[in-house]
């Protein structure tokens, strides 16, 4: 497992927080329980399983709901 | 997403001045020109561009199974739109919008005081590469181990420890005291602290977010976000309540047949001063604890920390500086020196708080040859110097040790006792040689801080300590305490405390985290007297950063402040739903576009209200 943190462009609306939250939740290989969208820093945090998928992909799959990545951390848990 | 949704997204705020100046336009053509056609295309141009960013929104929304405000407000919108109301359709995209920016510009705002704390986060640092070149990097290509170099006024970028140089930093940022500490070979040094002068040589002890900096970031960021069980409550109602505000809406155009009023709902059920209200106030008063140097962990935190009723300090440490001093003495010899020197002798070899006291009192002296020790659990320590039998200790020792107390000394040792000292006595082969009262001094201000508290509200301020009942007493009397309890191990600490919550009391607990994490632990609201330290940090729910008492206070008030905002808030924005729920049917000036003003100008007030917040001084 490893422990990832991906900072956005500021979140104003707090359904943004909810729609993030789902997007990434439904992606294999991203663990449910640690998925954490920090609304006032705009961070999303998680744990995700490397082989079964990549920062890159769970930054795509958040760009395509419209919100802007700024930069995004990976560190071994 | 598509390129072309992407590109209607990031021109929001030119399709919102675009549709500004269409809707002014229009109506100057409609009304003074009395020209309807191009008061009609202006209003439906600007209703179509600003619908477009507010319907991709609802999409990507509806794609995840989310029904959002976006999704309510484009409906209501096309609503209008059909039903060629173009003026109202205009209006409400353009408020919408509009409100949306003033939303973001103020929400910064209330996030400023976090990020000024981020942005003191280090971002590059010197590092010795492998041909022994010193060479910039980003931080995060820092590992523990890397040797770096810090020049005058650049950024430590890791915890480490100095491997050679000189230098003054200023810890600001870790400890909240602006004074400059001096680091040498072997000090520690913090990331985020800045070096006011001399160069350092850094080795790598902690980097990036392991750092007390990034913890302390990392802290902060989780408690503006942890929700207290009052917003999980918001939280799962709004999740249930904009599809409900659907549902409404359809079942009034089913019964009532008048989609004027049915889209005229969904504008005016968005819940969006609810949503925002409270974080909001959460957010700013977490703020503004982090610039006067109080972490705060989080809004349920704030909600039982606001309701306090009793205060339990540890003493030492907390009500005192822990620091103890030799404050009164007494010497039944002739020649002091000697005895001097046998006491520092033997104190030497102990690294007890009170034999610390002794020999920072005692200063420079000969030392003699201790040829051997014995220490006397709870008494003291019997050494031997030049074949003579030293003792040092309390009284217990001097008893087992047959040493005879004199009239005069049995009366000093009373009176010392009543000064609030403890005692440490010298006998040398067998007679009493001196008498040391050692007493730690209470914090300056103290008292006043406590006299605040009370003010604040807080009815019983009670002081625990494993010190004897008289220093406890003493201490109490000085500072106006209500309770006091002498002899108290860490576990009476927490029983202590567990009696109290067990009678109904909300019990903050304030200690240095070293050795009553349980009683932190324990008490509703843990404040740990931190110096920028580990356990502290932890194991607390308010930290008060450079141990300074004086926080304490302030964090109180700041607590209740905070806690009564985000009530105004509830108010506000429960109040405006209802106002706005009653005229829609009681009243004939109610329209969609009255609606959505009402509605995001109560957004703006509860931000506006909660960024009152950054402000507050006790």
């Amino acid at each position: 497992m490893q422990k990832a943190t991906i900072q956005l462009e500021t979140l104003t609306c707090p359904s943004c927080v909810q729609k993030i939250e789902k997007a990434t939740k439904s992606l294999v290989g991203v663990d449910k329980e640690s998925v954490k969208v920090l609304f006032t820093s705009s961070k999303v945090k998680f744990d995700f399983d490397a082989e079964k998928i990549s920062v890159g992909d769970v930054e795509k799959a958040i760009t395509a709901l419209g919100y802007v990545v700024l930069k995004s951390q990976v560190k071994d848990k | 997403m598509s390129v072309l949704q992407r590109f209607i997204l990031s021109k929001k705020k030119h399709i919102t001045l675009i549709s500004a100046i269409l809707i002014v336009f229009g109506f100057i053509s409609g009304l003074g020109f009395q020209n309807e056609t191009v008061a009609i295309w202006s209003l439906a141009i600007a209703s179509i561009l600003g619908i477009a960013p507010i319907a991709i929104q609802a999409y990507q929304a509806l794609k995840v199974r989310v029904v959002s405000i976006d999704v309510l407000v484009t409906i209501a919108v096309t609503g209008a739109f059909l039903l060629q109301n173009f003026e109202e359709s205009a209006i409400v995209t353009f408020l919408f919008l509009f409100g949306a920016f003033l939303e973001q510009r103020t929400l910064n705002k209330t996030r400023s005081a976090i990020k000024e704390l981020t942005e003191m986060a280090p971002e590059s640092a010197l590092k010795q590469m492998d041909n022994g070149e010193f060479e910039e990097v980003l931080v995060d290509d820092v590992d523990v181990g890397d040797i770096l170099l810090v020049k005058t006024g650049a950024k430590v970028p890791v915890d480490g420890t100095v491997l050679s140089g000189e230098g003054h930093i200023n810890e600001a940022s870790i400890t909240g005291e602006s004074v400059p500490v001096g680091k040498k070979k072997d000090s520690g040094v913090y990331a985020g602290t800045i070096l006011e002068n001399g160069t350092l040589q850094v080795v790598a002890d902690r980097v990036g977010e392991d750092t007390t900096f990034g913890r302390i970031i990392e802290l902060v960021e989780e408690a503006q976000d942890s929700k207290s069980e009052a917003e999980r409550f918001i939280d799962r109602f709004s999740k249930y309540y904009t599809p409900a505000v659907l549902g409404l809406a359809i079942i009034t155009w089913l019964f009532s047949r008048d989609i004027e009023l049915a889209i005229t709902l969904l504008v005016l059920g968005c819940p969006g001063a609810l949503v925002i209200g409270v974080p909001v106030s959460n957010v700013a008063g977490i703020g503004n604890g982090a610039r006067h140097g109080v972490l705060l962990k989080g809004s349920e935190v704030i909600g039982d920390f606001s309701r306090v009723d009793t205060i339990v300090f540890d003493k030492t440490g907390t009500l005192t500086i822990g620091n103890p001093e030799v404050a009164d003495k007494e010497f039944y010899a002739d020649n002091v020196g000697e005895v001097l020197a046998y006491l520092a002798s033997v104190e030497k070899e102990s690294d007890h708080p009170l034999a610390r006291a002794i020999i920072g009192y005692i200063g420079d002296t000969t030392l003699c040859r201790v040829e051997r020790t014995d220490v006397v659990k709870g008494a003291g320590i019997v050494a031997y110097i030049d074949g003579r039998r030293v003792a040092v200790g309390n009284v217990t020792l001097m008893e087992r040790e047959n040493v005879h107390l004199p009239e005069k000394a049995r009366a000093d040792i009373v009176r010392f006792e009543k000064n609030g000292n403890s005692l440490v006595l010298t006998s040398v082969d067998g007679e009493l040689k001196a008498l040391m009262g050692i007493r730690d001094q209470i914090r300056p201000g103290v008292k006043e801080d406590l006299q605040k508290l009370k003010k604040l509200g807080v009815k019983n301020l009670v002081v625990l300590s494993g010190d004897n009942q008289g220093t406890v007493d003493l201490v109490a009397r000085e500072l106006g305490l209500t309770e006091a309890h002498g002899h108290m191990l860490p576990g009476d600490k927490s029983r202590y405390i567990e009696e109290l919550k067990i009678k109904g009391h909300i019990v903050a607990f304030v200690g240095d985290g070293v050795n009553d994490s349980p009683s932190l632990a324990l008490a509703q609201i843990g404040i740990a007297m931190g110096s920028g330290t580990d356990v502290a940090i932890e194991t607390s729910d308010v930290v008060l950063m450079n141990s300074d008492f004086s926080r304490l206070p302030h964090a109180l008030g700041l607590t209740k402040a905070t806690a009564a905002n985000m009530h105004q808030n509830i108010v506000i924005a429960v109040g405006v739903v209802l106002v706005l729920l009653a005229s829609v049917f009681l009243s004939e000036w109610m329209n969609m576009s009255i609606a959505m003003l009402v509605h995001e100008a109560s957004i703006l007030v509860v931000i506006l209200n909660g960024m009152r917040l950054l402000r507050y001084q006790l």
